[in-house]
């Protein structure tokens, strides 16, 4: 492969939006749930809500903190690496990212603030408020993100001038026709993420024996909201997939590593498709499935890769394999939350160790499948960065040089890997530590609020290793 | 000046927003990028403590200015986005950088046992060179970029010049000023006296740098020179120089007399009017030295669409970064709240 700033700038904004999004991923969900701590805890009094609040509470400030430092560099690289498709698109898109910015970055900062340092600052009442701002902006980023990605696949609303794009209605912007799909699809995934994280990490302390009540509750919260949002996501990436289907054939083809299309196509469970034949090699598939679930009729006519333009089609290598990973892991979540409904009934739910080991083993699931579902949708989308309309070929910076892209994309992995090497190694000595305790009075004893979110923790860590 | 008349109002408001979160940024992540700039130079490792907690509670939110500052930009002047990231490629992959290694030392120093100098380093090293990439780009931006075709058309090298350089060197020193004078408001004792005696440094050398630079300035473009120093010009914008003496006596009065508030309110304004001649000197261009605001407006339809949720937007978030300041009012001192 020959190394442009094509290929480099696009290598660089998978990697630095691939970690960006594990971030956000994981606080979107532990923001709810830390509020809904913080509610039982000004509701009932209970200690332990409040421990297992300041608990994650701690570890949503180091995730927090390294998804804004990725964030701020994305809302640069838009600019920095792809300033044709900033000039286009600036008028439709630009908006969005800013009513993000306004909406939900300032909210979910200043409020952090008063949650993490302010809880002997302000009444209680003002602190429970402030860790329902963080999670309402953290969602309203969410909202506003997903509005402006989603229009990239579907757009919708506006008109070409001079090669420009212009908004004619920004409704249909805003709720262009995949947005409610992504945004249920996604927010879902959030969840399921925080959820397993919350579960595994539960479980790890069951089976060390360590803080009994707090991880009990917390495993049996985790698994309640799992068993009801892992059908939902089956279902949800079912209609957002009809939704695809209907906008993005090609992408579609590109997924099912179909090449023909057709009726009666089949359902490939496993190949290795081959672009330069035009065809799949070693393939196994169940006869006339993917037009059953795609169309609901046996019959049915599904897309294929060859009736698209060569220049037209994504590439299925990679996504045929992350949509099977995406799905895969989806089974896997709803097999959990099965068995966990039996464990529940049977009374076994705290007492199943190799239950709670195989929780411990798919704390990870819910990111793999998130990194595997926008694989699959963003490669899915080439090589049009706004679907039909603009190629990403058109969108890089025209001054761009190799020796300034290849910098660029060093200077990030270093950087990320040196970041991040260091945050998962304090995440998890933050996980092992665990939870402190915090009496059930409605006035702490004594100040219990560091300063610092983390240093609170650096005691009862000296003290455990 | 028919250009102006349609849809003027709009685009005058955006320039005035987009102005002001570049300012507010300035201000507000100003103030704790200095505190790096400072901090190794600080007494005691306790000192060091004290410094960050000060700005602990607030640094993620003021940097969120940058972030509306980028995003304005895109939205409001789609075609200034395009050209100024891009010709300004290497300066802001430094800022970048910078930006993560020193944001990640707030979280991860107060972690860290043996490792707890590297991020030390991390914090110092990375406000120092994020500042000073601010200063290069705000440098080479003055000088001007060359468009064509609404893109950038210049070498990646384009950015560095002498002049670039000594702004940057000049903002490291500016925000140095604005961290030390704001310590003088939120600490006490041995740290406060400390920051007095640097404020008062650091302030002459601000001064020389505001002087040279703004000596510098009309000569890299005709037009500058000619804004500044045409008649009846020359009589009208005479009080920004004039007013910004009057500020460094005042501020020097005030860390004579160990004034608590002052200095800090005082060095602010020094950058207010250093901010007001830059935009006087530039005036109207967005992208010196050929494209005009009124060029670069992104249409009436995605002004209107954003100005309307600005309108409650923007009063709304300053009511509750007040509140969230006043929130953390007070002295700070390295025994407070901290093990």
């Amino acid at each position: 492969m020959d190394l442009d700033p094509l290929i480099l700038s696009r290598i660089q904004f998978a990697f630095t939006i691939s970690f960006h999004i594990l971030f956000p991923s994981f606080t979107v969900g532990l923001a709810c749930w830390i509020a809904l701590l913080e509610a039982l805890w000004v509701g009932t009094g209970k200690g332990i809500y409040r421990s297992l609040s300041e608990f994650w509470t701690r570890i949503f400030a180091l995730s927090f903190g390294l998804g804004v430092v990725s964030g701020i560099v994305m809302s640069y690289q838009f600019g920095t690496n792809w300033s044709r498709w900033s000039d286009t698109v600036g008028n439709v898109l630009g908006p969005l990212i800013q009513y993000e910015v306004v909406t939900a970055f300032f909210l979910e900062a200043a409020f952090l603030g008063i949650l993490l340092f302010g809880r002997d600052r302000v009444p209680r009442g003002i602190h429970l408020m402030a860790a329902c701002l963080v999670a309402l902006g953290t969602l309203l980023s969410s909202f506003w993100i997903l509005s402006a990605n989603s229009w990239m696949h579907t757009p919708a609303g506006f008109e070409i001038k001079d090669g420009r794009y212009f908004v004619t209605d920004w409704w249909q912007v805003v709720f262009n026709p995949s947005f409610p799909y992504r945004l249920a699809h996604m927010v879902t995934a959030m969840f399921l993420t925080t959820s397993f994280v919350v579960a595994g990490i539960s479980a790890f302390y069951l089976l060390k024996r360590r803080h009994l009540d707090h991880a009990k509750l917390g495993l049996g919260m985790a698994l309640a909201l799992i068993t009801v949002l892992a059908p939902l996501q089956i279902f949800l990436g079912d209609e957002h997939g009809l939704n695809t289907l209907e906008h993005q054939p090609a992408k579609i083809a590109a997924m099912e590593g179909n090449w023909e299309g057709g009726p009666r196509a089949p359902l490939v469970l496993f190949a290795i498709p081959d672009v330069e034949a035009e065809t799949n090699h070693l393939e196994i598939g169940i006869p006339a499935l993917s037009s059953l679930i795609l169309t609901h009729d046996f019959n049915g006519s599904v897309p294929g890769l060859k009736q698209f333009p060569a220049d037209q089609r994504p590439d299925p290598r990679i996504v045929f394999w992350t949509f099977r990973l995406m799905v895969g892991i989806g089974f896997l979540m709803l097999t959990v939350a099965v068995v966990h409904l039996v464990l529940r009934f049977r009374g076994r739910l705290y007492s199943s160790g190799w239950f709670h080991r195989i929780l411990v083993g798919c704390m990870p699931i819910g990111f793999v499948a998130i990194l595997a579902g926008w694989f699959t949708t963003e490669i899915g989308r080439q090589p049009w960065v706004v679907y039909g309309h603009l190629r990403t070929a058109d969108a890089v910076t025209p001054s761009l040089t190799v020796e300034a892209a290849l910098i660029s994309l060093v200077s990030f992995v270093v950087a990320y890997t040196i970041i991040y090497g260091a945050g998962t190694y304090y995440l998890i000595r933050l996980l092992r530590t665990g939870p402190t305790h915090v009496h059930d009075t409605r006035q702490p004893p004594e100040a219990q609020s560091p300063k610092r979110p983390l240093s609170a923790a650096d005691p009862s860590i000296e003290a455990a290793e | 000046m028919q250009e102006i008349a349609e849809g003027s109002l709009l685009t005058l408001i955006w320039v005035g927003i987009v102005g002001f979160a570049v300012f507010m940024y300035v201000l507000m992540d100003g103030f704790d990028l200095g505190i790096g700039i400072l901090y190794p130079f600080a007494p005691t490792e306790e000192d060091r403590d004290t410094m960050m907690n000060t700005v602990a509670p607030v640094w993620d939110f003021n940097e969120t200015w940058l972030v509306l500052g980028g995003a304005g930009l895109f939205a409001a002047f789609p075609i200034a986005y395009a050209v100024v990231l891009p010709a300004m490629y290497l300066p802001l992959l430094v800022m970048l950088i910078a930006l993560i290694f020193r944001g990640v030392a707030f979280e991860f120093r107060f972690k860290a046992r043996a490792g707890r100098h590297w991020w030390n380093r991390s914090f110092f090293l990375g406000s120092l060179l994020a500042t000073f990439a601010q200063g290069v780009v705000l440098g080479s931006f003055i000088q001007g970029i060359p468009v064509y075709e609404r893109q950038f058309v210049g070498g990646m090298l384009h950015w560095l010049s002498p002049f670039a350089l000594f702004c940057g060197a000049a903002l490291v020193v500016g925000y140095a000023l604005l961290g030390a004078t704001w310590l003088i408001w939120r600490t006490i004792g041995p740290l406060q006296d400390w920051c007095f005696r640097m404020a008062r440094r650091l302030m002459l050398v601000v001064l020389v740098g505001v002087a040279a630079v703004s000596l510098w300035t009309p000569f890299l473009l005709p037009q500058i020179a000619e804004r500044w120093f045409s008649l009846p010009n020359l009589f009208f914008l005479s009080p920004v120089p004039i007013v910004t003496a009057v500020l460094a006596f005042a501020l020097w009065r005030a860390l004579d007399n160990s004034r608590d508030v002052a200095p800090f309110v005082l060095s602010m304004a020094l950058f207010a009017l250093s901010y007001l001649g830059l935009a006087i000197s530039l005036w109207p261009h967005l992208i010196p030295p050929g494209v005009t605001v009124w060029e670069a407006a992104a249409p009436p339809k995605t002004q209107v669409f954003l100005l309307v949720g600005m309108a409650f937007l923007i009063p709304s978030i300053l009511g509750y970064t007040a509140y969230s300041y006043w929130v953390f009012r007070g002295k700070v001192t390295g025994a407070f709240g901290y093990h």
